[in-house]
């Protein structure tokens, strides 16, 4: 498989008033992503989860160090303004307020507002909006009002904006945190099918745990550093060192290492309820 | 002791318009302390709607909204009292900090009730405590401070009116895990100190059951379900169906059920579910 994204060696600090230290928001991380992988990125609040985003979609450039995409160096000198534009072209973001995202009053002409502005043909734009639309279940709303549709609707009409643009990968950056329980379910099934039906690389930063076991990787941050880096289940399975980077482990691993406290022998890494709940009769009926 | 009543309350968005939206429904609840109380509903249930009606930012259509048995619209023109007894931080509070120092900020509210400086003073030393700010920060920029500690300024400026109720809407929303925490076993230390009447406002089912004593659920503008989070949460098919979810671990506690282990319907926190198996286990084993 080839390769997405690299970071080598990286570092940012975002500029401060004069006189005060700077704040090292990423300190020499380095890891690449395979193209497409589902890689969620855990974090505390002030990890450096968001100003990696950044890096990675070329809206803010290292101090230190290299952003690879597809094999090309981003962070050389004779890297072009038009370069970075081409290089924008190919990695879409997904933020955390649907409200801040959307930009026309139908919803769309919001999803035609990106591929208008790439000077693509009228039929072409129609055909990039109705199968973005169908991609996110939301053809049906094509012709409605934006403010009148609910947290996750927006959201998904967001995503279909960068799936109308073509993007082969997608960094989500806290999609899902203002949405309801609904909401979230809707987002992160659209999510999860961009990756496994239209292999598009995506990028999830959440602080649900229950949406990251859904990822094929974890990748925790824990000041500005890479903190842990594996499957859903490697990560998970090593609760004492999320708690202590301020993080949760999702319920079902939390039961199970409350049970081996008390001497039950049970895997730590088991995220669904009923496989959980056959774990502890099992290991029950063992005693 | 404050006690909110709402009476028959209807609130209709548009009325008279032909797009007019019945956002709550003929609602009669009555919220006494001392005790945090959740409010819980999908998008669009009208939680918010209800929030924003307790301290007069909106005005029923319908009904009355009683604070300690006085309809809140019985003098209109004194309506900024009832704000002052009635804190309301809203979503993201931290977008509306404002002054030039988070110490200005926090003094905002009770500046504007008329206190002396000494008074202003020591209320904005109080809050900063309740809400964990350290003393150091209030003569910074509140745009300097982080995110979760510009939370925390929002919120100590309606702390430092002292309100006998504090409305809080997703006061969480955004922060990771650990910050979760902090900010609202903060509130529920504000609450028991105080004696004041809490209510939040969560989409979260797992904070919820952690930090509210009593759940009242909203679906389509009428009120679902009333209790307590033990009661609540056991009725999960009624809350599914509402477009809401219960913690895991009651889906792992039904599981076990099926398995023959039986913990009970009521088990919403993974404490409790630890605490009734290893009774079950002790029990087996000894």
């Amino acid at each position: 498989m080839s390769e997405c994204f690299r970071v080598e060696n990286l570092s940012y600090s975002y500029p401060t008033e004069e006189g005060a230290a700077p704040h090292r928001a990423l300190d020499h991380i380095s890891f690449s992503v395979e193209e497409g992988s589902f890689v969620a990125i855990l974090g505390h609040n002030g990890s450096g989860k968001s100003t990696l985003a950044k890096m990675l979609s070329l809206i803010l450039f290292p101090d230190e160090g290299s952003v690879w995409l597809r094999g090309r160096n981003m962070s050389t000198d004779d890297i072009t303004e038009e370069d970075v534009l081409r290089a924008r072209r190919e990695v879409g973001m997904a933020f955390q307020n649907p409200d801040n995202q959307i930009v026309a009053t139908v919803v769309e002409e919001d999803v035609a507002f990106g591929p208008e502005n790439l000077g693509l043909p009228p039929e072409e734009i129609r055909r990039r909006v109705d199968e973005a639309l169908a991609m996110v279940g939301m053809t049906e709303y094509a012709r409605h009002a934006p403010h009148k549709l609910s947290g996750g609707q927006k959201q998904r009409v967001a995503i279909a904006g960068i799936i109308a643009m073509r993007r082969s990968c997608i960094i989500f950056d806290e999609s899902t945190a203002m949405l309801d329980p609904v909401g979230r379910r809707e987002v992160m099934d659209i999510i999860e099918k961009l990756n496994r039906e239209e292999h598009i690389t995506v990028l999830h930063i959440t602080h649900y745990m229950t949406e990251a076991v859904r990822a094929d990787r974890v990748i925790v941050m824990d000041r500005g550093h890479i903190l842990m880096d594996g499957t859903p289940r490697e990560v998970f399975s090593q609760p004492e060192k999320l708690w202590a980077a301020h993080l949760d482990v999702p319920q079902t691993t939390e039961l199970l290492y409350a049970m081996r406290q008390h001497g039950l022998d049970v895997q730590l890494d088991i995220f669904d309820p009923d496989e959980c709940a056959s774990e502890i009769a099992a290991a029950i009926s063992r005693r | 002791m404050a006690e909110i009543e709402l009476k028959d309350v209807s609130f209709i968005y548009g009325a008279g318009q032909p797009y007019e939206i019945r956002a709550l429904d003929h609602i009669s609840l009555t919220i006494g302390g001392p005790a945090v109380t959740g409010f819980m509903g999908h998008t669009g249930s009208g939680k918010s709607t209800l929030v924003q009606l307790l301290n007069g930012i909106l005005k029923p259509s319908d009904g009355q909204v009683l604070l300690d048995g006085k309809d809140i619209w019985a003098e209109p023109k004194k309506i900024r009292d009832i704000r002052f007894r009635v804190g309301l931080v809203m979503q993201y509070p931290e977008y509306q900090l404002f002054d030039e120092t988070v110490r200005a900020d926090i003094a905002f509210g009770p500046k504007n009730m008329g206190m002396s400086k000494e008074e202003v003073d020591a209320r904005v030393l109080e809050a900063a405590r309740f809400v964990g700010l350290d003393e150091t920060l209030l003569d910074h920029s509140p745009f300097d401070l982080s995110g979760g500690q510009k939370r925390r300024a929002a919120l100590a400026g309606v702390i430092a009116m002292r309100p006998e109720v504090l409305v809080l809407d997703e006061p969480a929303a955004g922060l990771d895990p650990g910050g979760r925490r902090e900010i609202l076993t903060r509130i529920r230390d504000y609450q028991r100190a105080s004696g004041s009447l809490v209510i939040l406002v969560s989409h979260s089912m797992e904070d919820m059951a952690l930090y509210c004593d009593r759940v009242v659920v909203l679906s389509h503008g009428k009120l679902l379900l009333d209790g307590d989070c033990a009661s609540v949460f056991s009725q999960y098919e009624t809350l599914l169906d509402a477009g809401l979810d219960v913690p895991q671990i009651t889906y792992v506690a039904a599981a076990l059920a099926r398995y023959g282990i039986d913990i009970g319907r009521d088990v919403y926190t993974v404490k409790y579910a630890a605490q009734r198996l290893s009774e079950k286990l002790g029990g087996g084993a000894s």
